[in-house]
């Protein structure tokens, strides 16, 4: 019999070196995979940082040599194509803002009862057949939807609204609207939906109906979600483009009446950089002026968003 | 007060009355798709047609067509796909498998999340400033189809992420223990088994890149192009694959649709009606395939 | 130290913690100890003497700040098949799961001490060790089976193509010996080409290991490898593990306690992410000298 040394010895060696070998190439390409991997995440932020460079330093310049950031902020005036031109963005401001208004008077309170309905109330067939469709609604081009308010919208609300103009805050900002609905109903469903049965079984137990259950347990556990719904949905509206550049008009307007048209911040740029545009121009200079301030705009929903689903998050 | 009886009623009631208020806003929403569509249908099916397919635009509403368009429309996918796929896939990869614990994932994580709410326009703002002012590629294929790109690059990222992520993690301590490196788990395992869900994601980023018009306005898209991409990316002569087109003025469909719905004339807009049947036709069958494939991969693969 | 045979002294000399009673202070007797004195199950009579496989020697290891093995020492004997057992969340599988660094796949991990892998004297847990290289060298099989989502063919042949092989000939006949050898090539000779997924769940454990023994590793990991399969399925694995035993050194971690009496030749008791008893199996379950073993192996526990 074979002493336990002797045994040893011949103990199944596996053949190290190559193993080795190969395990040490392998190594290389693992690492030379993740360095590639490594940049081209790194290259979001690459994006970011051109974002925001290239948006700051043109309006620097614009600040510096155009208008003065107090008469840009102040000033009630948009005429930068008038031979005296003033660049007061707060016509273009309040242009984004009323269509925004408008956009989400229709997609806040239909998109939650959307949410609400598909979450508490639908049967589960019918849930899953409405989503994709209602997503679908998300899926169609903004330019078609710019055709379908100036050409079908205005016409329709002309019947209602008498001296409604052609181009119209109210009719870009009702199908603005129509398309931020899924985006608002889709997250805010999902929300819902996260909310553990356990909180509905309580409410149900104590022979609450679903309305009331719907309104008071779920909405308030699931609001942190909804939230971030509602935020997606603002930032949506402000930066849409091709919507109230069609049918809002291109016309800078001072305004609070969505009947009347205006120009909204993202319409300018679309019509500015439409014409042929030098490098260095004051209107070249202008778009970004005007870009930065539709970042900031975003911008800040984002955070007041982020702030509001930290406050409301919920630990279930 | 009233008896529980009454209060059982009303509560009912309410139920029911909430019920049919969720029904009505519900179906507003697939009103108006069916509305939009149809509208669209009644516009413009009548000027689709062979001739509208294959003919450049003219200033004659009648004889214009979306040929320049649709082929503009497909080249820039090109160049968006190949340069968002690759590195949004890559990206994703890097983020789920590789970098989680550390700071720069954090960073990189509240950048993409933030770059996904940044309104279209300001890409196109960002590409016309470090494409055309500073890079001098012009306004072309390549300025629009990168600008896209850099568009789309967060959905890219966020699908990868989310397809991985349903990969249960016992599959991957399996290839692990059979002694496999990150990079082979990743590309024996991970990417095979999340294709399916990268491929959907992929798709609807196009079909979102497709539609996109402000971004390409302020890259410089033209809307009267009566040219293919010049020149031809295909010759008899050597090296009979040429890529200049890639520099040559470009147009999409979304543009010349805009161009279309900006003048006043009825028949104008009919052409503009009839383009965006084409153009909603592509994306909702885009979507449609989205959709199967994801079906297809679910029913594929049970974890 | 109680090993009587001169022809042990190899033994001794290679594995310096068994000998020393000092260092592992909290196991009662080196299992080797045992081996002349016939405490050796008497169904395994024939066996040579056994060869310690892997030692290890003051292992500690932490999940982040928290410490979950403390000081183990601990010895895998060649040809034999060693269970842990002990009480959920006393560290058996963390303890498992060292062996093959699997651990390095997570963040915030970190081990202390040496895990020796013989014959060549790799300290499996040194960092300059390859992880890779030793996953390889050790094979492992998980609680749930964890085919992948490939065919049949494909599942096996997986480890041989990371050892390199891609000659057709050669990956067809390992992929049928390991198959064999887990006694399911007669069930899936006709379909290997077919989803791993199309199997039963005893089927596909029995097909985990054939994809871990088809690359030949030295060692055999295996981390509650029944816990999810029906009593059929699980005797059919256990008799499995009975084989693999001739030309594996077996590791296994177990809840069930008559698999492992019926299944090891030596077990070790885990509490608290200590080992608090090891010896030969018969001797822990019929005569253990620590009352908390005791207790344990008679369902007294708690």
């Amino acid at each position: 019999m074979a002493t336990p040394g002797a045994l040893l010895d011949v103990a199944p060696t596996v053949d190290r070196d190559p193993i080795a070998r190969l395990v040490q190439r392998r190594q290389w390409t693992n690492f030379a995979a993740g360095s590639v991997m490594f940049a081209a995440a790194a290259s979001s932020i690459v994006v970011t940082c051109s974002i925001v460079g290239i948006l700051l330093f043109e309006s620097i310049t614009f600040f510096t040599q155009t208008v003065s950031p107090i008469d840009f902020l102040t000033d009630t005036m948009w005429t930068p194509q008038f031979a005296n031109p003033r660049y007061g963005i707060l016509p273009l401001v309040t242009g984004t803002l009323v269509t925004t208004f408008v956009a989400l008077s229709i997609a806040l309170p239909v998109g939650t009862i959307v949410a609400m309905y598909l979450s508490e109330f639908a049967p589960h067939a019918v849930r899953e057949t409405i989503k994709p469709l209602l997503e679908m609604l998300s899926a169609v081009p903004t330019i078609i939807y710019g055709y379908f308010a100036l050409q079908f919208m205005t016409p329709l609300l002309q019947k209602f609204v008498p001296g409604l103009p052609t181009f119209n805050m109210l009719s870009a900002g009702i199908v603005m609207g129509v398309m931020i609905i899924p985006y608002v109903s889709s997250l805010s469903e999902d929300a819902m939906r996260s909310v553990p049965m356990l909180l509905r079984e309580g409410a149900y137990a104590m022979g609450a109906n679903k309305v009331h259950t719907g309104f008071h347990v779920v909405f308030p556990a699931a609001f942190s979600g909804i939230a971030s719904a509602y935020v997606l949905g603002v930032s949506r509206a402000i930066g849409e483009t091709m919507i109230v550049a069609v049918s809002a008009g291109m016309q800078a307007n001072l305004t609070f009446d969505p009947r009347q048209p205006a120009e909204t911040i993202t319409a300018y740029i679309v019509q500015v950089s439409q014409g042929d545009l030098e490098h260095g121009s004051p209107g070249y200079q202008s778009i970004f002026a005007a870009g930065i301030t539709l970042f900031a705009m975003t911008l800040t929903f984002n955070i007041l968003g982020h702030q509001l689903r930290k406050r409301f998050r919920q630990a279930y | 007060m009233d008896s529980l009886a009454v209060i059982v009623a009303r509560r009912k009631r309410q139920d029911k009355l909430f019920g049919a208020l969720g029904i009505a806003c519900t179906s507003l929403g697939l009103i108006m798709l069916v509305v939009l569509l149809g509208d669209l249908m009644y516009q413009g099916f009548g000027r689709i047609n062979w001739q509208f397919l294959t003919s450049f635009t003219s200033r004659r509403a009648g004889s214009a067509g979306i040929l320049a368009a649709w082929v503009g429309s497909l080249a820039v996918m090109c160049i968006t796909g190949l340069t968002a796929v690759p590195l949004g896939v890559a990206a994703g990869v890097y983020m789920e498998e590789y970098g989680r614990k550390g700071r720069i994932n954090t960073i990189i994580e509240v950048n993409i999340a933030n770059l996904a709410g940044v309104p279209s326009i300001i890409y196109g703002l960002m590409g016309l400033g470090v494409f055309i002012t500073l890079f001098d590629f012009g306004r072309s294929f390549l300025t629009g189809g990168l600008t896209l790109a850099l568009l789309i690059l967060p959905i890219v990222i966020v699908a990868t992420r989310e397809a991985l992520r349903t990969i249960p993690v016992h599959v991957r301590e399996a290839a692990y223990a059979l002694g496999a490196t990150k990079w082979q788990v990743v590309r024996h395992h991970l990417l095979p088994y999340s294709l399916g869900g990268i491929t959907t994601g992929v798709i609807i980023a196009m079909s979102r890149a497709i539609g996109e018009t402000a971004p390409l306005i302020a890259v410089g898209a033209v809307a009267y192009l009566a040219s293919l991409p010049q020149p031809a990316p295909f010759s008899g002569e050597f090296p009979f694959v040429s890529f200049e087109w890639i520099e040559s003025p470009f147009t999409v469909l979304p543009i010349l649709m805009f161009n279309w719905t900006s003048r006043p004339q009825a028949d104008f807009q009919s052409n503009a009606a009839a383009a965006g049947l084409v153009l909603i036709a592509i994306t909702l069958s885009l979507n449609a395939i989205a959709i199967f494939i994801r079906y297809r991969a679910r029913r594929r693969i049970k974890w | 130290m109680n090993l009587a045979a001169a022809d042990e002294k190899p033994v001794e000399r290679r594995i310096p913690a068994i000998a020393d009673p000092a260092v592992n202070g909290s196991m009662t007797r080196s299992p080797l100890a045992y081996t002349n004195n016939m405490v050796e199950p008497t169904r395994h009579e024939h066996d040579a003497p056994p060869t310690p496989k892997v030692t290890v020697e003051s292992l500690n290891f932490f999940y982040g700040a928290v410490q979950a093995l403390h000081n183990l020492s601990f010895v895998l004997a060649e040809n034999r098949v060693t269970a842990l057992i002990g009480p959920s969340g006393c560290g058996k599988s963390t303890f498992l799961r060292c062996f093959n660094r699997i651990h390095d796949l997570y963040p915030g991990t970190r081990y202390e001490g040496r895990i020796t892998l013989h014959p060549s004297g790799t300290n499996i847990i040194d960092k300059s060790v390859d992880p890779i290289e030793m996953r390889m060298r050790i094979g492992m099989v998980f609680q749930k089976p964890n085919p992948f989502p490939k065919s049949i063919f494909e599942n096996v042949a997986y480890g041989l193509r990371l050892k390199g092989i891609t000659n057709k000939n050669e990956l067809c006949d390992r992929v049928e010996i390991a198959l064999k050898s887990t006694a399911i090539w007669e069930e899936v000779k006709h379909r290997l080409h077919k989803s791993a997924y199309e199997m039963s769940g005893g089927q596909q454990q029995r097909l985990c290991i054939a994809r871990t023994i088809a690359a030949e590793p030295e060692v055999l990991l295996m981390d509650e490898p029944c816990s999810a399969l029906d009593p059929i399925a699980t005797g059919k694995i256990e008799e499995l593990i009975r084989e693999l035993r001739k030309k594996y050194a077996v590791l296994i971690v177990t809840h069930n306690m008559q698999q492992a009496s019926r299944a090891s030749d030596y077990t070790a008791f885990m509490y608290l992410g200590k080992i608090v008893e090891f010896g030969p199996t018969q001797q822990i379950f019929t005569n253990p000298t620590v009352k908390d073993t005791e207790d344990y192996v008679t369902g007294r526990f708690g």
